[in-house]
């Protein structure tokens, strides 16, 4: 039964197929009374983008009561009008719990039936028209954050047309931020109006120029083609700006190079513990880092499934998650496979490297061969600005949480019995066991710890990255490079030598593009590896040197 | 010592020749010689598949000869078979001559595609088979002087001198994708019309081009074999095993290390340049870490430090491939990935040494030590 | 000491050479047999066989892994409903080259002389196809390729069922530049040859558009890319110079994901900085969080979400084909199907599934769009499409903004190129080329004489 509605659906679906031509020649020759009319809303009917954009703006400016809901309706696309047009020019609104209203009135109307209607699509420019008229709308709010983020659109906007509105809105506003910002929006204003007497726009200029970021240059460089003496000051600001900017840039290279800097480091530290103190060449160890990720993806869909209220937090559930379903793993294969096979580094490669076959091979058969969605909790999104550094929020938790994996795994190492055995054992794998070590116990749980660590580190990078079968290998190399930079069995060492690889490829990037900066770091990172050759922080002793 | 040294000749050589030019021939017979219904018919796309089978074996070979014998575990040795694989692609691009889609007749048609006017000047004598051939020999060569030079010199060892070599060829890989190198970027040389006058698709050719691969395996062979049972190979051997007291016994292991290195990187060149005309394409991807890190595993299932187990490790392992692909299409990974498990776990010395150690058992027990001494390691191996 | 060499003595090595070659010969003589016994399946007569080569495993997996999914449905739906081809049942012959571009050269030969397939329907990358390209040429067999390309390649032995790039970025340009009002551009791509030819032709129409060379910004980053900070961060100061910015994007798949969260996080929003994208599409979007990205846009031939009855039919079948409901459709699928039922209608017509024959009778054969209209293959074997323009929405799908008066006949060979701009495939006689020189007047390649 349910087959036969959807083919009758589908038939409808056709025979309204020949309806857009008829659609694009009414809208052809009818654009002007279509937004020209008494009624603010017929435009919004209009299956083109200039009519509602027109529309927006026009219904924002009306003072109509309705305006405030159609706009938001139209922005989360739950407005909706007749398929084809009629001379009523329908608008209605659905609402979140999927019951219609008619949008002029705000009276609840029968559901009309699905294909005679169609939701009103925006493009870019309508988007933009939205703004800005949320912003008009939204200048008045009680609400700070809203009339704040509403001075931000009209900045952005610029628009002569709302100068009246916000000279209004400066007269009334007490919070201090917001009425800066509102002023510098009246002097974006007065400087797109070609009213503006020459003094005022110099005035507007300077207010602009002392904002000091990109926005401000963006506004201010458009300007070039100005009156001589705007376009001078203009000119002239922007200078400034640009000055500003290049020494913030210094600060943003650097950061820059610590967050690349502090992703090399999370990816390579687990391998520090397999590689550096048990000298297992693990290449299965970026599949560890998959199995992390892959681990924060199931936590994720858990948590929305049985707790949809904590699902902003299942991130920091699949932290303890990811540890332990790598750090088991780790001991797994600790038990079948790399414990035959210690003093023969190689033939652990080859052994390690047949299983990151395997497990790429079964995660792919597990989850499908395509990138999988793993959300950012909102706490995570977007960015921080700081004078004219942009801190993006998901880097800045990714090198605080670097620091502080790192940091308690270094503090593991030297107050923790097992740190104490595992580098008992390091030094003196016969002297440890003649002291009561169990050495076979220790070295299970010393690689079960750095797969552990290795996991962690994808939760980390499944925010910044793919999530997809392919992710351990694009992290492989460039963690055996920290390691063997800083020396084979040195934390510090790997802690030093990805911040360095992280900022000289920042550094680099800029000038010679991002190709030839990577190169580069690899060919310096040969040659070093010349001078010392046991990298930055070789390990002393016996055992190293037989 | 010398009482190894058969005065009679070399048995272990002798086989080998023997099966790689036999069964060589044995197909060329079989594609050729018989009648395409025949049941014993060999089909055309063997060839080239035996010849590719054949030129990864030279690059096994160029493997075993420095890390079975010199102990230099490289990780990026497939960087010198591109290298010998782009010099022949150079040579191969410029016979299309003007039957390349735009009709150049001097410029390849990347060249033509991305712009450029003229040839840049490295391309320069691209167009002759000889001058091909030194560069096959010659870039490969060079590279690994500069790269063995530096590394020996200051003692790089271990797994230090594994990483950089991958990073080495990891850099290339990078560097050949640009397009801006002139060597085709990401999409690499292809479309190959004729090699030496003759069309690259004859099946004449493509029957000689593997005979050719058999012959060039057989006598690549046959140096190292030379090599290692001579003088200069029991240096090698006491370099590998305890590098230090050579030094002590007045042995300079740095020059040592580098002319087999350097020897090494030219038959892994000469394998490439014999690979190109058979697959048909040379492309950056040839460099990837892992094509050179699925080189060492062949010589490993094969036998380390035996020679011809890296030739039988590189033919079974692309044949294993070649077969799974098609046959378990999806799954195939675990089965490769679980045969690399297996061997390690259970055949440690590879096939060939394996085998040789059985035989050894029952004769001499005193030998089988030092058939495949181990990896000089501080820690006593702990008894599963 | 361990000085003295691994040298086995003769009598071990006898016993060894002979475990050898026994072994040796064991393997020949299976492997000469496998190979035997498929071809001897290739002679079934009661069967057609289409070959499928798309990797399964390695890096490229993640794009072709799904196209696999639509030919065995479209197979499998054309026996059950239509009882096949020609009334023989076709019969799949799934092969995984791997990602590895000499692979899919022995793939491609393999199921060309051993399977004996009547067609193949496979590759992604530019270099897969180059690498293929020979092969099909050298044993005359058939190659549909469902992916957009930079074109500068007209091959008798493929048809080409993606986009040319007239038949994406220009229209898409067009829309940016008309529409939106750009004045400033960032052409941003991965390092290869796909970018660079499409850039290529863009700077070559931009500045006939009379862009300056000073409002154009260039950047190439390696494959998989994923540190993109200090890039966008580059980006948003290119675009504060008072001109409306957009970049236009032929960023490979992988690097993808991460370009896009860097966008997000730093604030970057469709309205201020657009970024149109040649290689997005709902499948590379289901790995990414869409909310912070509405707005931004893609050009293709296809989007999911356009709504006919027919794309309906196929979103539901093949949702039920893969017995998931969270997979989704693309534009390289609808390439597959659409050149899939071509196939099928040209071996119905020459009647019989000779590749010469089949050739032939391509040319001309139309079959519906799933968004509407005909596909028609022309003498170029490229295909007539329609250009849509979609944005991103925060369901992860594109809502149409734009679309071309008409349907656009793909020029393989760009007029915006010097090298090219005098050329034109045509496989239909007499010209039998597929790259004529027009001003020369003579056939720059191959001939063909069918």
């Amino acid at each position: 039964m349910r087959r036969t509605r959807g083919k009758q659906r589908l038939a409808w679906l056709a025979a309204l197929l020949l309806v857009p031509g008829f659609v694009l020649v009414f809208a052809v020759f009818s654009p002007a009374r279509a937004a020209g009319g008494t009624d603010p809303f017929a435009g919004l009917a209009s299956p083109n983008f200039d009519n509602i954009q027109n529309a927006v703006t026009e219904l924002a400016a009306s003072g109509n009561p309705r305006a405030r809901p159609v706009i938001a309706a139209l922005a989360d696309n739950r407005l909706y009008t007749w398929r084809w047009p009629r001379p009523d020019n329908g608008l209605f609104i659905k609402d979140p719990d999927g019951r219609f209203v008619d949008a002029r009135t705000g009276k609840p109307i029968a559901t009309p039936p699905f294909p005679i209607i169609r939701p009103v699509i925006v493009n870019d420019m309508v988007r933009s028209a939205i703004d800005a008229a949320k912003g008009m709308l939204d200048l008045f709010s009680r609400n700070v954050t809203v009339r704040h983020q509403a001075a931000e659109a009209l900045f952005e906007a610029a628009d002569p047309d709302s100068l009246p509105l916000i000279t209004r809105a400066l007269a009334h506003e007490t919070n201090p931020g917001v009425h800066a910002l509102l002023a510098e929006a009246e002097a974006a204003a007065r400087l797109k109006s070609a009213a503006t007497p020459v003094p005022e726009k110099l005035a507007a200029i300077r207010v602009i120029g002392a904002r000091d970021d990109l926005a401000a240059r963006s506004l201010l460089a458009s300007l070039s083609g100005a009156a001589p003496p705007v376009a001078a000051a203009a000119a002239a600001a922007v200078r400034h700006i640009d000055r500003v900017l290049a020494l913030w840039n210094i600060l943003e290279t650097v950061y820059y190079g610590v967050s690349l800097g502090s992703v090399l480091l999370l990816a390579a530290a687990g391998l520090a513990i397999t590689f550096g103190v048990m000298g297992v060449i693990n290449m299965a160890h970026g599949e560890i880092v998959m199995v992390g990720a892959y681990t924060t993806l199931v936590v994720q869909q858990f948590v929305a499934a049985v707790f949809p209220a904590l699902n902003d937090w299942s991130l920091l559930l699949a932290i303890p998650a990811a540890f332990v379903v790598a750090g088991i793993l780790g001991i797994i294969i600790e038990q079948t496979l790399i414990r035959f096979l210690y003093g023969r580094p190689l033939e652990t490669l080859l052994a390690t490297w047949g299983l990151s076959l395997i497990l790429q091979q079964a995660v792919r058969s597990l989850f499908g061969p395509t990138n999988v969605d793993v959300t950012s909790p909102s706490w995570m999104s977007g960015a921080i600005q700081l004078g004219g550094l942009t801190l993006t929020l998901n880097r800045l938790w990714i090198i605080a949480f670097t620091a502080a994996v790192v940091g308690l795994l270094m503090l593991a190492m030297r107050v923790t019995r097992l740190g104490l055995a595992m580098r008992a054992v390091t030094q003196n794998r016969r002297m440890a066991a003649a002291m009561g070590i169990r050495t076979p116990i220790v070295d299970a749980l010393t690689f079960g710890l750095g797969c552990g660590i290795a996991g962690i580190a994808g939760v980390a990078l499944s925010q910044i990255d793919n999530v997809s079968p392919n992710l351990g290998q694009n992290y492989i190399i460039d963690s055996f490079m920290v390691v063997v930079f800083g020396g084979v069995g040195n934390l510090w060492g790997a802690v030093v030598a990805a911040l360095i690889l992280g900022i000289v490829n920042m550094v680099l990037e800029p000038v010679s593009g991002a190709v030839v900066a990577k190169i580069a770091v690899l060919v310096l990172l040969i040659l070093f590896i010349q001078r010392r050759p046991r990298g930055l922080f070789p390990v002393k002793g016996r055992a190293v040197e037989a | 010592m010398s009482r190894r040294i058969s005065r009679l000749g070399d048995t272990h050589a002798a086989i080998t020749i023997a099966l790689v030019l036999g069964i060589a021939l044995l197909i060329a017979f079989l594609d050729v010689g018989t009648a395409a219904n025949s049941p014993v018919h060999v089909p055309d796309f063997v060839i080239s598949l035996v010849g590719k089978y054949l030129c990864y074996a030279m690059l096994a070979l160029a493997v075993d000869l420095v890390w079975g014998y010199a102990g230099i575990l490289t990780l990026g040795h497939a960087a010198f078979f591109a290298l010998g694989g782009y010099a022949m692609g150079m040579y191969l691009m410029r016979e299309i001559g003007a039957r390349g889609v735009y009709a150049n007749p001097i410029l390849p048609d990347f060249m033509v595609f991305i712009g450029w006017k003229q040839l840049p000047w490295y391309w320069y004598g691209s167009n002759h088979l000889w001058f091909a051939l030194i560069l096959v020999a010659l870039v490969p060569g060079l590279l690994a002087f500069v790269f063995g030079f530096l590394t020996f010199r200051s003692r790089v060892s271990g797994v230090y001198l594994s990483i950089i070599t991958q990073a080495l060829t990891y850099a290339l890989m990078l560097a050949f994708f640009r397009n801006d190198m002139g060597f085709g970027g990401n999409n690499g040389m292809t479309d190959f019309k004729d090699i030496a006058g003759f069309s690259i698709d004859a099946r004449a050719t493509e029957v000689g081009l593997m005979l050719l691969s058999a012959l060039v395996l057989a006598a690549e062979f046959l140096l190292a074999r030379f090599l290692v049972r001579s003088r200069f190979g029991k240096v090698l051997v006491a370099v590998r095993d305890a590098e230090s007291r050579t030094r002590f016994l007045g042995y300079r292991p740095e020059s040592y290390k580098l002319f087999v290195f350097v020897l090494s990187a030219i038959m892994a060149g000469i394998g490439g340049a014999l690979y190109v005309p058979q697959v048909g394409i040379i492309n950056p991807s040839e460099f990837s870490p892992g094509n050179s890190i699925e080189a060492v595993i062949w010589v490993a299932l094969g036998g380390r430090g035996t020679l011809s187990g890296a030739i039988l490790g590189a033919v079974l392992v692309n044949y294993a491939k070649t077969w799974l692909t098609s046959a378990l299409p999806g799954i195939w990974l675990f089965a490769l990935g679980g045969l690399f498990i297996f061997v390690t776990l259970f055949l440690p010395r590879g096939i060939v040494g394996t085998i040789a150690a059985y035989f050894d058992r029952r004769r001499k027990p005193a030998v089988r030590d030092q058939l495949l001494a181990k990896e000089p390691s501080a820690e006593p191996e702990p008894v599963p | 000491m361990a000085v003295d060499g691994p040298s086995l003595s003769r009598r071990e090595l006898g016993g060894l050479g002979m475990a050898a070659a026994a072994a040796a010969t064991v393997g020949a003589t299976l492997g000469t047999a496998a190979l035997v016994s498929r071809a001897a399946r290739a002679a079934d007569d009661n069967t057609v066989k289409v070959g499928i080569l798309h990797s399964l495993s390695g890096t490229m997996a993640i794009s072709e892994a799904p196209l696999k999914d639509v030919m065995l449905m479209l197979i499998d739906q054309q026996n059950k409903t239509m009882g096949g081809v020609m009334g023989k049942q076709i019969v799949p012959v799934v092969v995984d080259p791997a990602s590895n571009w000499p692979l899919f050269a022995e793939k491609a030969r393999e199921l060309l002389a051993v399977d004996k397939v009547a067609a193949v329907f496979g590759c992604w990358t530019s270099v897969s196809r180059k690498s293929v390209l020979p092969v099909f040429e050298q044993l005359n067999g058939i190659l549909y390729y469902p992916v957009q390309y930079e074109g500068q390649e007209c091959s008798r032995n493929v048809f080409y069922t993606g986009a040319a790039p007239n038949q994406q970025a220009i229209p898409a340009v067009d829309y940016l530049m008309d529409t939106v009002g750009v004045k400033r551009w960032v052409l941003a791509g991965t390092d290869y040859v796909y970018p660079r030819t499409t850039n290529k032709i863009l700077l070559a129409y931009l500045q006939q558009k009379g862009v300056a060379a000073s409002d154009i910004m260039v950047n190439y980053t390696p494959f998989g890319y994923s540190n993109w900070q200090s890039i966008i961060a580059q980006i948003k100061s290119f675009g504060s110079a008072g001109k409306k910015t957009a970049v236009v994007s032929t960023i490979n798949g992988d690097a993808n994901v991460p370009f896009y969260k860097e966008l997000g996080n730093q604030g970057i929003k469709a309205t201020d900085i657009p970024v149109v994208a040649f290689s997005v599409g709902e499948q590379e979007l289901a790995g990414i969080d869409t909310a912070p990205l509405v707005g931004q846009l893609a050009a293709w031939n296809y989007f999911e979400s356009v709504d006919t009855p027919l794309n309906q039919k196929f979103i539901s079948d093949f949702k039920a084909f893969v017995k998931n409901d969270k997979r989704v459709t693309n534009d390289p699928m609808e390439a597959h199907y659409i050149g899939f039922n071509m196939w099928v209608k040209a071996v119905e017509k020459a009647g019989t599934t000779d590749s010469n024959a089949v050739i032939d009778a391509m040319i001309g054969v139309a079959h519906p769009n799933l968004t509407g209209d005909y596909a028609t293959m022309m003498p170029n074997h490229h295909l007539t499409k329609p250009v849509l323009i979609g944005e991103v929405q925060a369901n992860g799908q594109f809502n149409v903004v734009y679309q071309t008066p008409g349907l656009v006949v793909a020029q393989p060979w760009s007029p915006y190129l010097p090298e090219s701009k005098n050329l034109i495939g045509d496989w239909l006689p007499p010209m039998s080329c597929g790259n004529y020189d027009v001003v020369a007047g003579k056939c720059l390649g191959k001939s063909q004489k069918s």
